[in-house]
């Protein structure tokens, strides 16, 4: 695996989240999760304007093998998709800190950058499930 | 919510959507290599497969990626390790009359050495106890390789009904087997072919096999492909892996196997049929051989009923109109007739759109709906294979 990016947080939950210059948060699934799910073939995006509950389903991907909900790390309102997964899903494994992000998100009042993880503490955490 | 996928439950943020989507054999529970292993598992590490379990066996998924090792036997040629699958021989003076006792197609089709027969071993009530192949190895010899998820209750079976003909069972755990499948298959696994068989085996035609000292080649497979499976005592099996990998040949998982036998349209047991369904209702009706009608083999009187039922379900291939992928149980709706469900779903890597097997109800349509996480997608009814030698055989 490749050295995570430094400007991102990470939850257990294999999603990484990245703050924007605008306030709003990029957000996808890590290189360990697309790893796991193997070659993505479709993903179902929310609609832009969404409100999501922090938790609440936000996406799926579906990989040859299995289909899989990505749950919003952080509750908020939908302000971008990444269209182009529409036609090439495999973004998300070629590069899923870059052209594989999958939404942006406007964050609610109880977005708290503290309950994340840095990426060295998400690497620990990965060190420790290779364990 | 629980995570039936043994490789998602290593992702545990990744939810799983309830749908059991994964294929039959990544059902079974996740156990950290606890399982048997075949006599090239410390191959497949070496290739860097991903290991999971299968049916009690540690066996390989995928080496990297899926949806290239398909493409490769649809293309070029890939190996599979099926070691784990069993293999039972069949001796005695009545083992003919047996095996037309025992399984729903005749053996007494089998009148060439060397031929192979697929069919259906069936309960009394016409319900799949398993599907096999059948090698004609003489008058009083056969072979049979059965699934390895059944391999238990298979033998009991076998052994029970095999009393009654004094038929001599032997299991050949020892043996392992690999299947070379692809367009180029046969070309590159030629030269792993003792020199003296190597002819022999290349000019064997479909579906056939034959002893090769004390390997077995056929020319059959899993995947809609030309090629080998080829059975050969365990201690040879590393240094043929080797060597094929070695001239080209792509190593293969069970996912990418799960993935072209869907195309290829070819049934797995314990998805698309079980000791309930009947092989009228898994899409095998042209397994059972119906003549003789005084050949009574196990399971004929309850097909016999069904046969003349006007409300038999039909077995299908199904092709997604709208975006999205089809899974294995989720909801098949045909308007004004009924509901279905499919049997196998999944992802053609070939198509690059999403296909499926379905038992549906009875009647004559085309078109229907397929619930998938409470939308209403579109399929179309498509004849299948939806894939063969490499080519797409439905429209697209």
């Amino acid at each position: 695996m490749s050295e995570l990016p430094g400007d991102l947080l990470f939850t257990n939950e294999h999603e990484w989240l990245r703050r924007e210059d605008d306030g709003s948060v990029s957000i996808g699934i890590t290189e360990h999760a697309a790893s796991a799910l193997g070659d993505l073939v479709f993903v179902e995006l929310p609609e832009v304007g969404q409100e999501v509950d922090e938790g609440g389903e936000m996406a799926v991907v579906e990989s040859v093998k299995a289909a899989s909900d990505v749950y919003a790390p952080i509750g908020g309102t939908v302000v971008a998709v990444n269209e182009e997964l529409a036609d090439d899903p495999e973004k998300i494994n070629a590069d899923p800190y870059g052209e594989g992000w999958i939404v942006r998100m406007e964050p609610g009042d109880t977005f708290d950058e503290d309950d994340l993880m840095s990426p060295d503490d998400y690497q620990a955490f990965l060190d420790e499930l290779e364990d | 919510m629980l995570p039936s996928d043994p490789l998602l439950a290593t992702v545990p943020g990744i939810g799983y959507d309830g749908a059991p989507a994964a294929p039959q054999f990544l059902l079974t529970e996740w156990s950290d290599t606890m399982g048997s292993k075949t006599p090239l598992f410390d191959k497949h590490n070496e290739a860097g497969a991903r290991i999971v379990d299968f049916g009690g066996w540690d066996m390989p998924l995928h080496y990297g990626s899926q949806k290239e090792e398909h493409h490769a036997v649809r293309q070029k040629a890939g190996v599979f390790d099926v070691s784990h699958m069993t293999i039972v021989d069949l001796s005695g003076e009545k083992v003919r009359d047996f095996l037309r006792h025992l399984v729903a197609n005749d053996v007494a089709r089998l009148t060439e050495y060397g031929k192979a027969l697929y069919t259906c071993m069936l309960n009394s009530a016409g319900g799949v106890i398993d599907d096999l192949i059948v090698y004609y190895l003489g008058d009083t010899r056969y072979r049979l390789v059965v699934n390895a998820a059944t391999r238990d209750k298979d033998l009991a079976w076998i052994r029970e009904q095999a009393v009654a003909f004094d038929v001599a069972v032997a299991e050949r755990a020892e043996l392992a087997m690999i299947a070379v499948q692809g367009p180029e298959a046969r070309t590159l696994a030629a030269p792993c072919v003792a020199a003296e068989y190597r002819d022999a085996a290349l000019a064997l035609r479909p579906f056939f096999g034959m002893e090769a000292g004390d390997w077995f080649v056929a020319r059959t497979g899993y995947t809609g492909e030309d090629g080998w499976e080829i059975v050969m005592p365990a201690a040879d099996a590393p240094a043929v892996w080797d060597r094929l990998l070695a001239a080209g040949v792509a190593p293969c998982g069970l996912g990418a196997r799960d993935t072209l036998r869907l195309e290829a349209a070819m049934n797995l047991y314990g998805t698309d049929m079980d000791e309930t369904i009947s092989p009228l209702e898994a899409g095998l009706g042209w397994t059972i051989a119906w003549e003789p009608e005084e050949r009574r083999f196990i399971g004929r009187d309850a097909l016999e009923k069904l046969r003349n039922s006007t409300d038999r379900r039909r077995f299908v291939g199904l092709l997604l109109e709208d975006k999205g992928v089809l899974r294995n149980h989720q909801k098949v709706v045909v308007e004004g007739v009924g509901e279905g469900e499919i049997t196998s779903g999944g992802f053609s890597p070939t198509i690059g759109r999403s296909i499926a097997l379905a038992r549906v109800p009875a009647g004559d349509y085309e078109h229907a709906e397929v619930e998938v996480r409470g939308k209403l997608l579109k399929v179309r009814i498509v004849k299948t294979p939806f894939v063969r030698n490499g080519q797409i055989r439905i429209d697209v």
